[in-house]
C-alpha cells in the first residue's frame, strides 16, 4: 500500500485546518450558503434531504485494515452505526453534523485518509480495479499511476472550478472492471510491441441524463506523458466547456459538439506546448511509488490443497460461494474473495455496520496481508486469501451476513441511495433493490440463470449506472408520482452497452413481477448457458417487450 | 478600483489609492485617469493617445492569443471572474504567464473572494480587487493556502515530484 510521506500528511493535515475554519466561518454567518456549498462539496460534504452526508475517497479502492477500523468508529461515533459503499471506491456517511466534520476528517487524516475532492466540480477520486496488482488477467498494475495522478489532480489550483465534475478511471486487465468508458478520461494501461508502457486515452464517457460511451482519442501515449495529456484535455475543457447549463456541461457535450476530431486537434495542440515539460514524469518518480505496490511476501505453496478440494467436494453451499465469489489470483495457492455486501432484504446494496467493518478489517489481517479493496460494485475484497484458509473465511463471512453467494447475480444489485435519503431523487431505489431480492432469494436458481447485473437509479443523474446493466431500473416522476423505467441489454466493460428503454414505466408493485417476466422470457429463448445479455442481444426488446406486456397473469415459470 | 491586494516583491499589502478604473464595458466618452479596457476599446485609444498607459481587461469568453501584439505596451491586465465558481480565469492566466510570457501586473477581479485567493496566487495573479462588499484585510488570510503543492503552476513550474 501506498504510504504517505511527509508532504503527503502536511497537506491533509492543513486541508483539515483549512475546513475547520471554513466550517467556524459558515456557522459564524461570515460565509454564505452559496460561499460556502462549493468548499463543502470540495470537502466531500452534501447536504441531503435528513442531513449532511460525507463521501470519503478511497483512492483506487485500496484500504489497510488499519483504515477500515477508523471507518467503523466514524460510522459508530458520528453516524448511525452504517456506511455505504459506493460505485466509485468511495465511502458515504449519511447522518453526519455539520459541527463534527471537522473532527472527522482529522481522524481520517491520521490513518491517511481524505474527502478531498470527492465531490464539487473538479478531478474527482481516481478509481480503478478492485482487483488490481492480484487479478490472473492483469497486465500492468494500474495503481501506481493511479496514485500520481491522485497527486497531481490534488488542489490543482488551474482545475478546482471546472465546467462540472471530472471522473477518471484507469485499468490494465484483459477485462474492464473499472468502467473506462463510462469515465470523462478512461485509461487503459498496456505494454506496447517494444515493450513500453503505454496508454490508450479515451474521452467523453459519462451516464446521466445523456449517457455516452467515451471514444478514443490517444493510443499508444508514452506514460511519462500522463500528467501533461490530461493536462491539455482538462486546459481544453476548463477554457470550452459549456458553463450556462449544468446539463450540458460536462466534457462529454464539449466533444459530442465539436466532434472527436475536432477536440482532439485542440488537446493535441495545447500538448505541444507542455509534453517535454517538467510535468513529463520521471522514472525515478515512477519506481518510488511503484515501490509501495510491490507484492507482499507470499508463501510459495502448490495451487491445489487438499483440505480445499474436499470441501468443494462436500459442502454444497460452500461450492457455490466458490463458483462466483473465489477469483483467481496471480499466484498460485491464493484467490481473491468477493464479500458480498448484498445479502437481500436485511441491508441495503453497498451498506456495512460498524461491526462488519471491525470484521472485515480482522479477516483482512487474519487471512492475508491487511489490505481490502472495493469494487465499483459496491462489494469489498479480501485480495491475498490462501486457498486452504478459504473454507474458515467463508464461515466467518456468513456469520457476518457478508457470505451471500452472489456476486454477479441477479441479485448483486447495484443501487444509489435513492428516495430514501437523496434530495433529487424522483424516486426510491432501496425498496426496489429489496422487493427483487425477495422475489428471487433461490441460490440454487440465481446460479442457474447465470451472469446478470442489474442495477438502479433513483433519478437521471444515474448514480447506479442503470444504463449499463443488463437490466436497468430508473426511478422517474409522473405527475409527483413514482414510476420506474426498464432498460435491457446493457452492459459494461470492454464491451459497454447502453442498454435500451423496454416501454412505458411500472409502479414499485409492479417491478418484482415485470423482472420476474423477463426472466421468464430469457429462459424461454436461452440457449444452452448463454448469458442474460447474450440472448437480448440474439433475440432483441421484442419477445421481452410482447411478454411484460401482455396484460395476463403470467403462468410460465422458468424450468431449468 | 477599491479593495485591492497586491503582492509587491512577494509581500502581500492592501492598496491605499489604486489608480485604476475598470470599465467592462465602456461609453462612448471616456473618463480621464488609467482606464482597464477590453480590447477592442483599448486599440481604439491607443491610436489616440500612443503613450497611454491603460490596462486590458480579458473577459470570460474571451480568448488570450490577441493580446499578443500589444503585451510590451500593457501595463496590467485584469482577469474577469463573473462568479467564483467560473474558473476560466485560471486557465486565462496560466496561457498569459506561461504561454505568452507575459510578466506585468495580472488582476482578479469580478467574484474575488478569500478561499480562492491562493489558488489565484499559484495561477500567476499578483493583485486582487476584492469584491467590494467583503472584507479585504479578512481576504488577506486566504492568501497563503496550503505548504503543500502537488502539481506544478504557474508559480511553481516543477510538480512536486521534481522537488520532493
Ligand atoms: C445522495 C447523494 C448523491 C447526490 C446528490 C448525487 C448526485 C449526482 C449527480 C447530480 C450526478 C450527475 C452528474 C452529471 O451527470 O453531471 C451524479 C452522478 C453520479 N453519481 Fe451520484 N449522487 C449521490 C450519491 C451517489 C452514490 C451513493 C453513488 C454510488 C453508489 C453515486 C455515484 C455516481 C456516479 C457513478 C455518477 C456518474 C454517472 C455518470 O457517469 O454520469 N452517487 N450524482
Ligand atoms: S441517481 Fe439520482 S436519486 Fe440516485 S443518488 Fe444519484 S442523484 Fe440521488
Amino acid at each position: 500500500m501506498y504510504h504517505y510521506d511527509e508532504y503527503d500528511r502536511a497537506l491533509v493535515f492543513e486541508r483539515v485546518a483549512q475546513f475547520r475554519d471554513q466550517v467556524r466561518r459558515f456557522m459564524a454567518g461570515e460565509l454564505s450558503e452559496e460561499e460556502f456549498l462549493p468548499l463543502r462539496l470540495q470537502n466531500g460534504l452534501y447536504l441531503q434531504k435528513h442531513a449532511y452526508m460525507l463521501r470519503v475517497a478511497i483512492p483506487y479502492g485500496t484500504l489497510g485494515a488499519r483504515q477500515m477500523r477508523t471507518l467503523a468508529q466514524i460510522a459508530r461515533e458520528y453516524d448511525r452505526g452504517c456506511g455505504h459503499f459506493t460505485t466509485r471506491q468511495n465511502i458515504q456517511f449519511n447522518w453526519i453534523e455539520l459541527a463534527q466534520v471537522p473532527d472527522i476528517l482529522q481522524r481520517l487524516a491520521e490513518v491517511e485518509m481524505h474527502a478531498i475532492q470527492t465531490s464539487g466540480n473538479c478531478v474527482r477520486n481516481i478509481t480503478t480495479e478492485a482487483f488490481a496488482g492480484v487479478a490472473a488477467d492483469e497486465l500492468l498494475d494500474p495503481r501506481p499511476l493511479a496514485e500520481i495522478l491522485r497527486q497531481w489532480s490534488t488542489i490543482n489550483p488551474e482545475f478546482l472550478f471546472l465546467p462540472r465534475k471530472f471522473k477518471i478511471a484507469i485499468c490494465s486487465a484483459i477485462e474492464d472492471r473499472a468502467a473506462i468508458m463510462m469515465h470523462d478520461i478512461g485509461l487503459y494501461l498496456y505494454r506496447d510491441g517494444h515493450g513500453q508502457m503505454c496508454l490508450r486515452v479515451m474521452v467523453g464517457g459519462g451516464l446521466g441524463r445523456t449517457p455516452i460511451l467515451g471514444l478514443q482519442i490517444r493510443e499508444g501515449l508514452p506514460w511519462q506523458h500522463l500528467l501533461s495529456y490530461v493536462e491539455a484535455i482538462l486546459r481544453v475543457y476548463n477554457r470550452h466547456g459549456r458553463r450556462d447549463n449544468k446539463y450540458k456541461a460536462r466534457i462529454k457535450i464539449l466533444v459530442k459538439a465539436l466532434g472527436i476530431e475536432a477536440f482532439s486537434r485542440e488537446v493535441e495542440e495545447e500538448w505541444q506546448h507542455i509534453k517535454d515539460g517538467p510535468a513529463q514524469l520521471t522514472e525515478d518518480e515512477f519506481q518510488r511509488v511503484a515501490a509501495a505496490f510491490e507484492p507482499p511476501a507470499y508463501d510459495s505453496v502448490i495451487d491445489d490443497d487438499l483440505a480445499y478440494d474436499t470441501h468443494l467436494a462436500q459442502d454444497h453451499a460452500f461450492a457455490r460461494w466458490v463458483a462466483c465469489c473465489v477469483k483467481a489470483h496471480k499466484v498460485p495457492g491464493y484467490a481473491s474473495v468477493v464479500l458480498s455486501t448484498k445479502p437481500g432484504d436485511a441491508s441495503p446494496p453497498g451498506d456495512l455496520t460498524d461491526a462488519q467493518m471491525d470484521a472485515v478489517a480482522d479477516w483482512s489481517e487474519q487471512f492475508g496481508f491487511g489490505e481490502i479493496r472495493i469494487a465499483h460494485e459496491q462489494n469489498l475484497i479480501l485480495p491475498d486469501v490462501r486457498k486452504r484458509d478459504l473454507h474458515a473465511l467463508w464461515r466467518l463471512a456468513c456469520e457476518r451476513g457478508l457470505g451471500t453467494a452472489n456476486i454477479g447475480l441477479l441479485t448483486d444489485i447495484i443501487a444509489c441511495p435513492g428516495g430514501d435519503f437523496c434530495a433529487l431523487a424522483n424516486a426510491t431505489s432501496i425498496p426496489i433493490a429489496q422487493s427483487i431480492q425477495r422475489r428471487f432469494d433461490d441460490l440454487d436458481y440465481l446460479h442457474d440463470l447465470g451472469e446478470l447485473s442489474l442495477n438502479i437509479s433513483g433519478c437521471i443523474n444515474a448514480c447506479g449506472h442503470h444504463h449499463i446493466g443488463n437490466i436497468g431500473i430508473l426511478g422517474v416522476d409522473k405527475n409527483g408520482s413514482e414510476w420506474y423505467q426498464v432498460t435491457l441489454g446493457g452492459a459494461q466493460g470492454k464491451h459497454s452497452t447502453l442498454g435500451k428503454v423496454i416501454g412505458p414505466s411500472f409502479s414499485a408493485a409492479e417491478i418484482p413481477q415485470v423482472i420476474e417476466q423477463i426472466i421468464a422470457t430469457y429462459c424461454a429463448y436461452r440457449e444452452q448457458d448463454e448469458a442474460f445479455v447474450d440472448t437480448v442481444r440474439r433475440v432483441g426488446l421484442e419477445p421481452f417487450k410482447e411478454r411484460v406486456y401482455a396484460k395476463r397473469p403470467e403462468e410460465l415459470i422458468c424450468v431449468m | 478600483m477599491r479593495n485591492v491586494i497586491g503582492l509587491r516583491n512577494g509581500e502581500a499589502q492592501l492598496i491605499e489609492h489604486d489608480p485604476w478604473q475598470l470599465l467592462r464595458e465602456p461609453g462612448e466618452v471616456l473618463p480621464d485617469g488609467l482606464l482597464i479596457l477590453p480590447l477592442a476599446t483599448w486599440i481604439a485609444r491607443r491610436a489616440q493617445r500612443p503613450l497611454g498607459r491603460d490596462g486590458l481587461w480579458l473577459g470570460p469568453d474571451d480568448d488570450v492569443e490577441p493580446l499578443r501584439p500589444w503585451l510590451a505596451q500593457v501595463p496590467l491586465i485584469a482577469v474577469d471572474f463573473p462568479s467564483f465558481r467560473d474558473g476560466r480565469g485560471y486557465s486565462q492566466a496560466y496561457l498569459l504567464r506561461s504561454r505568452l510570457g507575459w510578466h506585468g501586473e495580472l488582476r482578479a477581479v469580478g467574484d474575488v473572494l478569500r478561499d480562492q485567493l491562493s489558488h489565484m496566487r499559484q495561477c500567476g495573479f499578483d493583485s486582487y480587487a476584492v469584491r467590494e462588499d467583503k472584507c479585504a484585510q479578512d481576504a488577506l488570510l486566504g492568501l497563503a493556502g496550503m505548504s503543500v503543492l502537488y502539481g506544478r503552476s504557474v508559480i511553481e513550474p516543477r510538480p512536486l515530484f521534481r522537488r520532493r
